[in-house]
């Protein structure tokens, strides 16, 4: 073994040298991440308690100000983020559940094949595929043009693009298969024989569900709840590409600060509120679903 | 497993009548809703396919209006485009290499070595991943662009120019993680003893390293370092930070798509996705033949 945990009394140069490998190995990566990680972050943070403008220059004066300004003028981008983020991870894992179900227990010789269907946005870009919702839900798409003309069920001044329900769909459609993939893998390890074992003891299929399955299950929505909900709240393409101003989300309006408007202290402080926001929100979700007792 | 399912509640006494009943639309509801979803999934890209062989009528490639395969006779007629694609690649190639090499390090020193810290490494490594990544590229906007903060009060307007080296720095630094968590993967079920017993037969630590330990990290060394690549090629939010006037594929779809939506950008997203595609079909059917 190369690692000496017990106190030799003279170590020799091997040994040291042997000590020193699992440094050596770290080194340039967590470098590179204290430099472009850590660094940067410390930097946003001070950011976020200074005052001034790009032009006249930034002063450090430790004041709330950015954090007091960012929380009451842009009350309704959050609202918007917490409120297309939330439904959208919550319809993920309505439509992911039956899905991950599906192919891990009715799979079949199928399964690699629906898997790698599920997987399949992934291989093409994402702001293609947002692009495509677009044409998609366009008002003469090929989805509401014939619901207006041939078919004539809606009026002719339907529209869906620019409206939180345009942007809810496409941020669903762009983070599902993060919920779908936690889920499989949580779903397919589950023994088999603890459902029978349930239903021999006379649970009703149902009983079996939710006293068996979904309590084995729930680390996987817990995992793919944050894979989908983290970048969903952050998100500023959706509702760029498929909303209007009025469905701006917070990151819209951190994109804005931070490459238009040079407004680095709130654009900081907004920065810091929402992912603090996402890990307060993620540490009240995994107390609530017991993960910890669950994964244990 | 499935049979084994069947034939036990064959042998129960039957449910009650609701039980039933559940039981039969269960059996058809679940194939015909995960059809559905794996519909919704894949609508857009048939509608990218579709629609690159669309002929607009405006700049706006929005509506079906002919056929026609221009797009695919010219697929990078459109100024600007080529350039960007040239960009993309490279800030992958190059950001794939680099991430792998450190991240596959990392991963080595976490599962091979016990030293001081490694626990709370284990945590602080996926930090960069829980990390939106708009506050990633926002807060490396903030380390190039300068910074009036003191030690470095001034008239600095920019600290270091942002372009294809920062993207590249963005890149590297976004795909560690994901290359740590790949090959520590990898590492999990990895037997020591294999290479206790290179080390016995008289092959030192060099040579142990390139004979045992590499060929047998590679799958999980190429797997992290086609993650990467992937999540490389495909990055636009922290990228429309760092980039500057550097162009990268997904940045130049972005700035153009206000003003037109050449065809052309679909035929792109379309030989991406076929690539893709060919390239796992490929592997899968090549490792399907290595197992028989």
């Amino acid at each position: 073994m190369a690692t000496v945990t017990g106190a030799a009394p003279q170590p020799g140069l091997r040994q040291l040298i042997g000590r020193a490998v699992p440094y050596l190995l770290l080194a340039p990566g967590i470098a590179w991440l204290i430099l472009f990680y850590a660094i940067p972050s410390l930097q946003m943070f001070l950011y976020s308690v200074s005052t001034g403008s790009l032009e006249e220059g930034f002063v450090l004066s430790f004041t709330p100000d950015a954090y007091v300004k960012g929380i009451t003028q842009f009350r309704t981008q959050f609202g918007n983020s917490l409120l297309y983020g939330g439904t959208a991870t919550v319809l993920t894992i309505i439509i992911g559940f039956p899905v991950a179900y599906t192919i891990a227990f009715r799979g079949g010789r199928y399964r690699n094949l629906i898997l790698f269907m599920v997987i399949a946005p992934f291989f093409t870009s994402f702001l293609i595929r947002t692009i495509s919702w677009k044409i998609l839900l366009g008002d003469e798409g090929p989805l509401l043009g014939p619901l207006k003309h041939t078919i004539g069920i809606l009026p002719g001044t339907f529209t869906l693009t620019g409206t939180p329900v345009a942007v809810v769909a496409g941020l669903t459609y762009n983070f599902l298969p993060f919920m779908i993939l936690p889920l499989y893998v949580a779903l397919e390890k589950i023994d088999v024989r603890l459902i029978e074992a349930a239903q021999d003891l006379y649970a009703t299929r149902w009983g079996a569900f939710r006293r068996v399955t979904l309590p084995l299950a729930l680390p996987g929505v817990f995992a793919g709840s944050i894979l989908v909900a983290i970048p969903a709240m952050g998100d500023f393409v959706n509702a760029e590409l498929l909303g209007s101003p009025q469905t701006r989300m917070i990151g819209n309006v951190i994109q804005n600060r931070f490459l238009i408007q040079n407004d680095y202290p709130v654009a900081a402080a907004l920065s810091f509120i929402l992912m603090f926001g996402i890990l307060a929100a993620v540490t009240i979700y995994a107390r609530f679903l017991g993960t910890e007792r669950l994964t244990g | 497993m499935a049979s084994a399912a069947t034939s036990t509640s064959r042998g129960r006494p039957e449910g009650s009548l609701g039980d039933r009943i559940g039981r039969r639309v269960g059996h058809l509801a679940l194939p015909v809703f995960t059809s559905l979803a794996i519909f919704y999934l894949l609508i857009p890209i048939i509608v990218m396919i579709v629609f690159s062989f669309n002929k607009p009528s405006g700049k706006f490639n929005y509506t079906w209006n002919e056929f026609s395969i221009d797009g695919w006779l010219h697929p990078l007629d459109w100024p600007g485009l080529p350039e960007s694609l040239l960009a993309s690649l490279g800030v992958a190639l190059l950001a794939t290499v680099i991430a792998t090499a450190l991240g596959t390090l990392i991963g080595l020193a976490l599962t091979r070595y016990a030293f001081r810290g490694r626990g709370l490494l284990n945590g602080v490594i996926f930090l960069p991943m829980a990390t939106p990544e708009l506050v990633l590229g926002a807060s490396l906007l903030t380390l190039f662009v300068a910074t009036a903060l003191p030690p470095l009060r001034g008239n600095v307007p920019t600290l270091y120019p942002t372009g294809f080296s920062t993207i590249l720095i963005a890149h590297v630094m976004f795909n560690i993680s994901y290359v740590v968590v790949t090959v520590k993967a990898r590492l999990a079920g990895f037997d020591r003893r294999l290479e206790e017993a290179a080390m016995d037969l008289g092959a030192n630590e060099w040579v142990t390293f390139w004979k045992v330990t590499f060929p047998l990290i590679l799958p999980g060394v190429v797997a992290a370092a086609l993650l990467a690549f992937a999540l490389s090629i495909d990055d636009f939010i922290i990228t429309s930070f760092v980039s500057g006037t550097q162009n990268t594929f997904p940045i130049w779809v972005y700035s153009i798509i206000r003003n037109a939506l050449p065809v052309q950008i679909n035929v792109i997203g379309s030989i991406i996705f076929l690539v893709a595609v060919g390239y796992v079909s490929l592997t899968t059917i090549r490792s399907a033949h290595a197992q028989r």
